[in-house]
């Protein structure tokens, strides 16, 4: 069929089942947006900023599990998706963002609104295309779609010069993609499974070390079988948080710089690690050389590149997550039966730990105390449909530590970038692919003033979400390092609880606003916020001096974290 | 250590590209590089010379295999395969040491190709270890300007054919 290359783009987003994209138009993506006008399947929806858009597109990936696309225009738009590309490069987030771009024959000549986004984005996307041809357009957009989604997924980024979306052709989507080089592996070693199977069957003192790979390689039922039919404790990490039910009996927290100290405990501690889709972050291990000393180690992941780079693999095993674990769950299961017996005193010691140092914080004095915010919050959406997004700071610590999230992607965050801002536009996207979960944003005052404009497009796209933020009118994680490690010099962390008005601006922005002082208030404003089907901002004024803990300080072992410390200071509570 | 990457690539703009921005952002260090054409259409070959230790070469190969332009990443492992490179050398040499400067290039099996009254050009093709040495010997005449192209090689035809040696994890 003759069509132009801007229609070509639809057909293309229509025939691998896009369901929506997110955008802005601009000069060099006309073309396209005019076909959008002329009609297609997909939903449109407009963000306020290209950032929101790109993160929209994260958001609905991690909710959805399927391909998010931002769509942009040249310099600036394309500059403006870098961020989204980075968070979604580190944190191994499907996405394909198309771009436009000036016109061929002015590419390379510092035309109006041109940037070189391919060579900006080169160090941060799986592989780019620049299509200088029309006849390329659909091979490209097809081998987009299979590299973000298969292997390790990632973002892909194609730039489409405004002439080839006006050029006329004949248009046909290619039924197979030509990529002689991109082979990700799609089977297990049998050998490696039935290693691996016997280290974690006679292990003494096993832990599985589950990342956000098992939650992108759709294994978190196999996850599941797995723990059960070895009797194995779980710790999910930041990225793999809702991979295995958080209320399970197996379930033993989070691990890393604010994870409780039980979970370190047990990481560090464990005779066979097994790091499933799980990549040894710095954030994670701390002092990398002092990390689970005497652990074996068995890494499974679908990147054989995550195999060894940072810590050394006893038994590596390299393949799709849910073939590896479902082929280790019949054999842990057939050693069970065999008689080697579960590690009942290790999951007893792991409790005794857990009751030794549990979360706490001092609930008492004048002002509310961020970690009960969240408390609340998790008491108000137990067993609901809720999935929940956060910017990135304390309010996210508290959030991960707070929080139980039952079910694959229902918790959203930006782990590898630590992308400020990430929360709102992600609460966006992930309302647009789960409409009917609650959405909510936990968010910092910070984080909030970096993205907030996508209310907006929560509002008028009408795609509601409930923002509670945790105010304390800081930058509270810088704040926190600056009086932990640089002797209590405050540098320009202050933001102001009030200024500007979250409430109001929320009215603004066409949403409901709250101001939330004490638990009562708290109480109230949640419950309400959580049933009005709008978009709320519940601004929570919390305690400005509370410290997020506990805490692996920078370089410490993992083993050395610091427990909950009073604050050293007070400020006073206006009112 | 060094070590010699031979790593074949889709003829696509941007593959080299691909490669040196994942060394840079990784922070490996290239020391030589060579790209060109193969026997198959469409396929360049990239060798790249790294000093680096073996566990950092396992992650130089896990990455660059990842790319989606590459091919196929292979090591050269010394004495398992032949390594050439060429250099070409203006070397000065004023009339009365000339001959000798020639004659002595000529029996290490270099050419000579060009003549001018205060410096002559030479080639030599070799193993980057004879190189070496006619670098050293062409300096106390004084070099003027010396380019090497960086090593390339395929394993030896005489080695027992053997399956190129490739990373662990995905064997």
């Amino acid at each position: 069929m003759k069509m132009t290359g801007g229609d070509a783009i639809l057909r293309c987003l229509e025939a691998e089942g896009v369901e929506v994209m997110f955008g802005i138009p601009g000069g060099a993506i006309m073309p396209t947006y005019d076909a959008i006008a002329r009609g297609t399947t997909v939903r449109h929806v407009l963000a306020r900023h290209e950032q929101g858009a790109g993160h929209m597109a994260q958001g609905y990936a991690r909710a959805s599990g399927r391909v998010g696309v931002a769509i942009a225009t040249s310099g600036p738009g394309a500059t403006n998706l870098v961020t989204p590309i980075a968070d979604a490069w580190m944190d191994s987030t499907p996405l394909v963002c198309i771009t436009g771009q000036v016109r061929t024959p002015l590419i390379g000549t510092d035309a109006f609104q041109e940037c070189d986004i391919t060579g900006i984005t080169l160090p941060i996307v799986k592989h780019s295309w620049l299509v200088q041809d029309v006849e390329d357009l659909a091979p490209a957009i097809k081998a987009a779609f299979h590299v973000a989604r298969t292997g390790r997924c990632g973002p892909v980024l194609v730039d489409v010069p405004r002439d080839v979306q006006e050029t006329v052709f004949e248009f046909a989507y290619p039924e197979t993609v030509d990529l002689p080089g991109w082979r990700p592996p799609t089977k297990v070693h049998p050998l490696q499974i039935r290693e691996a199977a016997r280290a974690i069957a006679v292990a003494r003192k096993p832990v599985l070390y589950v990342g956000g790979g098992t939650l992108n390689g759709d294994a978190c039922e196999e996850l599941f079988e797995l723990a059960e039919a070895g009797t194995l404790p779980v710790v999910t990490t930041l990225m793999g948080k809702g991979a295995f039910p958080e209320s399970h009996e197996l379930h033993f927290g989070w691990p890393g710089m604010h994870g409780p100290k039980w979970s370190n405990l047990a990481m560090n501690t464990c005779d066979v690690l097994v790091a499933i889709g799980a990549r040894f972050d710095d954030r994670v291990t701390g002092k990398l050389a002092a990390f689970a000393p005497g652990a074996t180690v068995i890494h499974l992941d679908v990147d054989p590149a995550e195999i060894s780079k940072l810590r050394s693999a006893d038994i590596p095993v390299v393949g799709p997550l849910s073939s590896a674990l479902a082929s280790l769950a019949t054999e842990v299961a057939r050693h069970r039966a065999d008689g080697v017996p579960a590690p009942e005193p290790w999951l007893d010691q792991i409790r005794a730990w857990r009751e030794e140092f549990p979360l706490r914080y001092d609930a008492n004095g004048a002002w509310l105390k961020p970690q009960r915010v969240l408390e609340r919050l998790q008491e108000l959406t137990a067993g609901t449909d809720v999935v929940v997004t956060t910017g990135v700071g304390q309010h996210q610590m508290w959030a991960m530590q707070y929080l139980l999230s039952e079910r694959p992607r229902s918790f959203i965050t930006s782990g590898g970038l630590g992308t400020m801002g990430y929360g709102i536009p992600a609460a966006v996207g992930a309302k647009a692919a789960r409409p009917e979960a609650t959405v909510v944003c936990v968010d910092g005052d910070g984080c909030f003033q970096m993205t907030a404009q996508e209310l907006v497009t929560a509002v008028v796209e009408e795609l509601p979400i409930v923002v509670v933020l945790v105010n304390n009118g800081y930058l509270g994680m810088v704040t926190q390092w600056q009086d932990m490690f640089f002797d209590g010099r405050r540098s320009h962390v202050h933001l102001t609880p009030d200024v500007p008005n979250y409430a109001l601006l929320a009215e603004a922005y066409g949403g409901v606003g709250m101001v939330v002082t004490n638990e009562e208030e708290l109480d109230d404003a949640l419950a309400q916020a959580l049933t009005l089907q709008r978009t709320v901002v519940v601004d929570c004024r919390v305690d400005p001096v509370e410290q997020c803990f506990p805490m692996i300080p920078t370089g410490a072992a993992a083993v050395d974290m610091l427990e909950y410390q009073p604050p050293a200071v007070e400020e006073a509570k206006a009112s | 250590m060094k070590h010699t990457l031979s790593v074949t690539v889709e003829d696509k703009p941007g593959a080299l590209n691909r490669i040196t921005t994942m060394f840079a952002r990784r922070g490996f260090n290239i020391d030589s590089l060579a790209v060109g054409p193969t026997e198959r259409e469409g396929v360049s070959c990239i060798t790249l010379r790294v000093d680096c230790s073996r566990h950092t070469l396992e992650q130089i190969e896990k990455q660059i295999h990842k790319l989606v332009n590459v091919l196929r990443v292979t090591e050269l492992v010394p004495g398992e395969a032949v390594e050439r490179e060429l250099l070409v050398v203006r070397v000065s040499a004023p009339g009365d040491r000339r001959a000798e400067l020639v004659t002595t290039a000529q029996a290490l099996g270099a050419r000579l190709l060009d003549v001018g009254r205060e410096s002559v050009v030479l080639e030599l093709a070799g193993s980057p270890e004879e190189l070496d040495g006619f670098h050293q010997l062409c300096e106390p005449y004084g070099v003027v300007d010396l380019v090497r192209t960086g090593r390339v090689g395929v394993p030896r035809a005489s080695a027992e054919r053997r399956v190129p040696r490739r990373l662990a994890a995905i064997r």
